[in-house]
């Protein structure tokens, strides 16, 4: 057995200190030591998106990063992207409005990469939006709420287009 | 906790990277952004006693032009390189085969040397410096020395990398004059690793002839591989005769592509020579408009 690890890694802002062994991933270490379960694991592998969270501000894969690797960095999941108040985020308000979740298991996911997304390319087109959500699968709704979900957080966050236009 | 059990380090220059490499020989493995070599290790495809983590190698990063060349860091991350003005000015080719890797999610981590190094025969990166004849930079503890692109890559995930030596840096030549650049490729998904794809630079002489192409396949072998035969058939062609369909069939006649469950060789061989001819297409219109 490897030795575990010292690390400091501040999760939503708070630090959280721990002992890791070198292999735990940043995704069980969220979900396992700081009780974050909010960052699903679906392939556990890289394909499905369902554990993006921020690290230092970027999306990425929480299962193919070891929590050693995170040590001394800054971790936001989906829990950190809401209000303290526990109002929700503008991308899930319109997750939420447009119908772009039904069994709910990959939203975290896409609510985090779609966050990212939007700050980065805060009016995208549609092409762009498709390519942007490309990177996370969800089984159930077909995608389409979810394009629409995007286009609406799009605009609400932009200069408040009506959202009848967007459906 | 699904990899097995490893001792983790993470040097902070390379010359200790490589000094723990030479330590522990064929037990240790480098980990760059990790987004092939993590999920080998959660099949447990691979295990390895000891990971040396080159992330905190900050002497490892960055992009730099000099004079005909780009210098870049070997953790570079891909989504650098895919913002990086100097790389869309001095090497469109790779600028263009970025967007292609994975997802943002997997570029935000993954390296160019990473990509290299891993040698998957179907990526984007290997057969861009297999087709620009870019040069690897690769350091171990007895000093730092140049391997061609085309002795680099020696089979599938196989490179002339050994247990002791990082790849330190890739040297990308600059193309000038009249150039055009294009990457084309089939996926089963958008992101996915190609059935087949091909990279192509093209360069206009002033009365549209080939002064200079370069053709780079990748998902068509072992390794990425340069269509040769392809290019001689173009040297010094006019390009309003040229029959690009003959010259990508020429292409794909050179290869030997493997035959597995996501496409038998012969369809790989069909739709080889159709995306050589496609992106040199592009790439040529995109020379003469200069």
């Amino acid at each position: 057995m490897a030795d575990s690890v010292a690390v400091t890694i501040t999760v939503n802002g708070q630090g959280r200190e721990a002992q890791v062994e070198p292999r735990k991933t940043l995704a069980d270490f969220l979900r396992e030591d700081c009780g974050l379960t909010g960052t699903h694991l679906g392939c556990e592998h890289g394909v499905c998106g369902a554990c993006t969270v921020l690290l230092d501000g970027d999306a990425v894969r929480a299962c193919l990063l070891f929590a050693v690797q995170a040590d001394g960095a800054g971790v936001t999941t989906v829990e950190g992207l809401t209000p303290s108040d526990g109002a929700l985020s503008p991308v899930q308000e319109a997750f939420r409005e447009a119908h772009g979740l039904q069994c709910g298991f990959c939203t975290p996911g896409f609510v985090v990469s779609v966050t990212a997304f939007l700050r980065d390319q805060p009016n995208p087109t549609d092409a762009e939006i498709r390519e942007g959500l490309s990177g996370n699968l969800c089984r159930c709704t077909g995608y389409q709420g979810i394009i629409n979900a995007v286009r609406l957080a799009a605009s609400a966050e932009g200069n408040l287009t009506s959202a009848s236009t967007i459906v | 906790m699904k990899p097995a059990p490893f001792a983790y380090h993470a040097p902070e220059r390379v010359a200790d990277a490589a000094a723990l490499l030479n330590e522990f020989g064929d037990e240790a493995k480098v980990l760059a952004g990790g987004q092939s070599l993590v999920p080998i290790m959660a099949l447990r495809l691979a295990r390895f006693e000891h990971v040396v983590d080159l992330n905190r190698v900050d002497e490892l990063r960055g992009i730099e032009r000099t004079n005909g060349t780009v210098r870049i860091g070997a953790m570079t991350r891909q989504a650098d390189i895919e913002r990086d003005p100097t790389v869309a000015e001095a090497i469109p080719l790779l600028a263009k085969a970025t967007p292609f890797i994975g997802h943002f999610q997997i570029r935000n981590r993954g390296t160019i040397g990473g990509s290299l190094a891993h040698a998957d025969p179907a990526a984007e990166y290997p057969a861009v410096a297999v087709a620009l004849d870019a040069e690897f930079e690769v350091t171990n503890p007895g000093g730092t020395r140049a391997v061609p692109a085309d002795e680099f890559f020696v089979s599938t995930f196989m490179t002339a990398l050994d247990t002791d030596d990082v790849l330190s840096a890739i040297r990308f030549p600059v193309w000038n004059g009249r150039c055009g650049f294009a990457v084309e490729e089939v996926a089963r998904r958008f992101g996915d690793f190609a059935l087949t794809g091909a990279v192509c630079a093209v360069e206009l002489d002033g009365e549209d002839k080939v002064a200079r192409s370069a053709i780079g396949m990748f998902g068509m072998g072992s390794t990425p591989l340069r269509a040769t035969d392809a290019e001689a058939a173009m040297a010094g062609a006019s390009v309003i005769g040229l029959d690009l369909e003959e010259v990508g069939r020429t292409a794909a006649a050179q290869t030997d592509p493997p035959d597995d469950i996501h496409a038998s060789a012969t369809y790989r061989r069909s739709v080889g020579a159709v995306v050589v001819a496609r992106a040199l297409r592009r790439a040529i219109e995109e020379a003469q408009r200069g």
